[in-house]
């Protein structure tokens, strides 16, 4: 209800011209990123469009995920005052604005830059839809990483890196009987959702992925089997793990409180915050092995429909500095993502990064959930997820309720 | 109140009513787009197809049918029905308690009401925040008590699925005691001094007097109550999501953070206004003979005097 009358207040005071007037090569630009690392990511893009001769004003609006300044975007752009352009992420959160008609598509751009040939396949697919480019894309994150605390593992007489599910598993069972808590984990419903997914990967590999998230088919012994190794890993969380903040998490392997996390590598941003070197005090392996595929998770902006020529100079100005190569290797220094060109100076990324990087030149890159999933079934599966590991809760009835978010 | 108000309009000039009812325009206006204009807008919304942006289709009562296939509302459901007991009920017995001991002339009763009263001065998003600490097993009392040697000490219920929806039920009684208490007193007050001079000639028993005479002369200021904290329940949804964002799993989920999780996060529009549908036609259906009624004991009251 809120929505609708912010929606009609912004209509209404539209209507009377209260609103809407742009001034030259001003950019607004609607985004979620305050914490420390994220603004800090931002300013670089910002100070880049300043030096070119616009004028960056800035919009972060927290909190949600993002779910609040995407609803603010999309109130505002449909009210018409909308914003010179607007953070989103892969996925589906804009398909259906741009079936309304409400973005501007950066063709030119495209064509100039030649993103049909820069760009990965799969990152292409997700901003080119209809056959127009409707966002540009400015880095790649991965949520299916496993963090650990070196000096714990080798407190606990663990001498080699782990490298799979299976060494994670048979660390925590050392870790455990040394008396520590093997596994630091936060029982909120989205990292019990990244959790599962890291566990699939590893489980059953990029068939499976495509199998549950694509074709709706959760039938089988491998997603079953999923099912039983992700609960496995509740024997090693501590007391305190539901309602925890990820960040919390993060802290307690940094502390050496814990052994092990699943995150996503924005976790890394907090290890080296607290000065820990990758590879040295802290280590990472992807939870699917080596060779898993790089499921397509971060940030594009969008650039709502405007007739303004001076908005439109400014829009097409912006998308071509958010992907230029130094901006690209600026950000995503300070945002802990990559960059999604792979021509660009990758001489600083750390150990994490570079098999980040490795999996982009190898293509090993494949659509996530919220590009496969509506975020509506993405939503219910997740609650699946976070029921089935908070209460006593039949593998069978798990697998009904699952298969019934997939195929919402 | 409302009658009285109409009343004293009444003897005045007609000229200065109108004046009165012209300065009103606005107010009313705004309230009638603003309030009713988004309640019917959510109800066409609600037979409609709506994903992230609305669409003005007629699918009929599929979002309804939905909703109620939905595991996670009907959850929300029945812990907003535990709720309604333990808050409400709750709230009444113990607002009741403590109003009845500062009506004794009890020393020092301004800071009594305010020690009472101050709970209400905090946000639902600093009660939750506090109770979910102190329930934290790492971090909160538990922790504090075993570390004085109770080794065997527990007060972890927001990390059981079984017990969760009770701690929310808790911080909120916390919370809302001290509003429900000054309604009370204030009723008390008006309550007549004389009568319990003729009950103790009788040799009535104070607890007697308070069970037999007095309390049911409050009945209007139950009902206010009662309708403050129904409403206070239905829109509960800070407290929640601050204290356990609705776990763990669908541990302690509450209707309201369905509405909110659907219209912003699952781009959900037509679910979620179902579901709103839903919690408005509730209210009316409990609310309106309350209403009713309250406004009839007023009306009769004020006849007898």
């Amino acid at each position: 209800m809120k929505a609708h009358s912010k929606t009609l207040l912004a209509t209404v005071l539209a209507g009377l011209g209260l609103m809407g007037t742009a001034q030259a090569q001003n950019a607004e630009v609607i985004h979620w990123w305050t914490a420390g690392g994220e603004a800090a990511a931002i300013k670089e893009i910002a100070s880049a469009y300043t030096k070119a001769g616009g004028k960056w004003s800035d919009n972060p609006i927290a909190g949600g995920g993002g779910a609040q300044a995407r609803t603010v975007t999309i109130n505002r752009t449909m009210g018409g005052d909308a914003p010179t352009a607007a953070q989103f992420n892969y996925g589906k959160q804009y398909e259906e604005i741009i079936n309304e008609g409400l973005l501007n598509n950066l063709d030119d751009v495209a064509a100039k830059g030649g993103w049909d040939k820069l760009l990965p396949e799969k990152i292409k697919h997700s901003i080119k839809i209809n056959g127009h480019y409707y966002a540009v894309p400015v880095n790649l994150h991965n949520e299916n990483w496993v963090w650990y605390n070196k000096a714990v593992l080798t407190k606990a007489g663990i001498s080699k890196d782990p490298q799979t599910l299976d060494d994670m598993f048979a660390a925590m069972d050392k870790i455990k009987a040394s008396g520590g808590t093997a596994l630091a984990f936060g029982g909120q419903g989205w990292q019990e959702g990244i959790t599962f997914r890291s566990v699939m990967l590893a489980v059953g590999g990029k068939d499976l992925y495509f199998k549950v998230f694509k074709d709706h088919d959760t039938t089988g012994p491998v997603f079953r089997k999923t099912l039983e190794t992700f609960k496995k890993l509740k024997g090693y969380a501590d007391a305190g793990s539901p309602g925890r903040d990820w960040n919390i998490a993060t802290g307690m392997v940094i502390d050496g409180k814990a052994g092990f996390q699943f995150m996503g590598d924005w976790a890394k941003g907090e290890f080296v915050n607290a000065n820990k070197t990758a590879g040295k005090d802290f280590g990472c392996f992807m939870a699917g092995g080596p060779k898993m595929p790089y499921a397509i998770g971060g940030d594009v902006f969008v650039f709502p429909k405007s007739d303004k020529p001076d908005t439109v100079a400014a829009q097409k100005k912006l998308a071509e500095l958010m992907i230029s190569p130094a901006v690209q290797v600026a950000f995503n220094n300070k945002k802990g993502s990559i960059p999604i060109r792979p021509d660009v100076d990758l001489t600083k990324v750390d150990v994490c990064a570079q098999q980040g990087v490795q999996a982009i030149k190898e293509n090993r890159l494949l659509e996530s959930n919220n590009e496969l999933l509506s975020p509506d079934a993405n939503g219910a599966f997740e609650d699946a997820v976070s029921k089935f590991w908070n209460s006593e809760q039949s593998v069978d009835d798990a697998l009904k309720a699952m298969t019934a978010a997939v195929k919402r | 109140m409302m009658s009285t108000a109409s009343q004293g309009a009444r003897k005045r000039p007609h000229r200065w009513q109108f004046a009165v009812h012209v300065a009103l325009q606005p107010l009313a206006v705004t309230a009638l787009l603003a309030y009713v204009g988004s309640v019917l807008w959510s109800v066409r919304i609600a037979f409609s197809s709506s994903k992230l942006l609305p669409r003005s289709d007629w699918v009929g009562m599929m979002q309804f049918e939905r909703l109620f296939e939905t595991e996670r509302w009907i959850v929300s459901l029945q812990h907003m029905g535990i709720l309604a007991v333990v808050y409400i009920l709750g709230v009444l017995v113990l607002g009741t308690l403590m109003a009845v001991f500062i009506d004794q002339q009890v020393r020092a009763e301004s800071g009594f009401r305010t020690i009472f009263l101050y709970p209400y001065a905090m946000s639902f998003v600093v009660t939750g925040l506090i109770w979910q600490w102190l329930f934290n097993p790492t971090l909160g009392l538990q922790n504090a008590i075993r570390q004085l040697g109770w080794d065997n000490f527990t007060f972890d219920w927001t990390v059981h699925p079984e017990s969760v929806i009770y701690a929310v039920g808790l911080a909120m009684v916390w919370q809302g005691s001290g509003t429900t208490m000054a309604i009370l007193l204030a009723a008390l007050r008006g309550v007549d001094d004389e009568q319990w001079k003729a009950a103790r000639l009788d040799g009535v028993s104070k607890p007697r007097y308070y069970l037999s005479v007095v309390l049911p002369q409050l009945g209007p200021a139950y009902a206010t109550a009662f309708v403050l904290l129904a409403v206070a329940l239905v829109r509960t949804f800070d407290v929640v999501a601050i204290m356990t964002s609705g776990g763990p799993g669908d541990a302690s989920e509450v209707p309201a953070k369905f509405i909110i999780d659907h219209l912003f996060g699952r781009n959900n529009i037509g679910l979620a206004s179902a579901a709103s549908v839903v919690m408005l036609v509730t209210v009316f259906t409990v609310l309106t003979p309350l209403l009713y009624w309250r406004a009839r004991v007023q009306a009769q009251q004020r006849a007898g005097h």
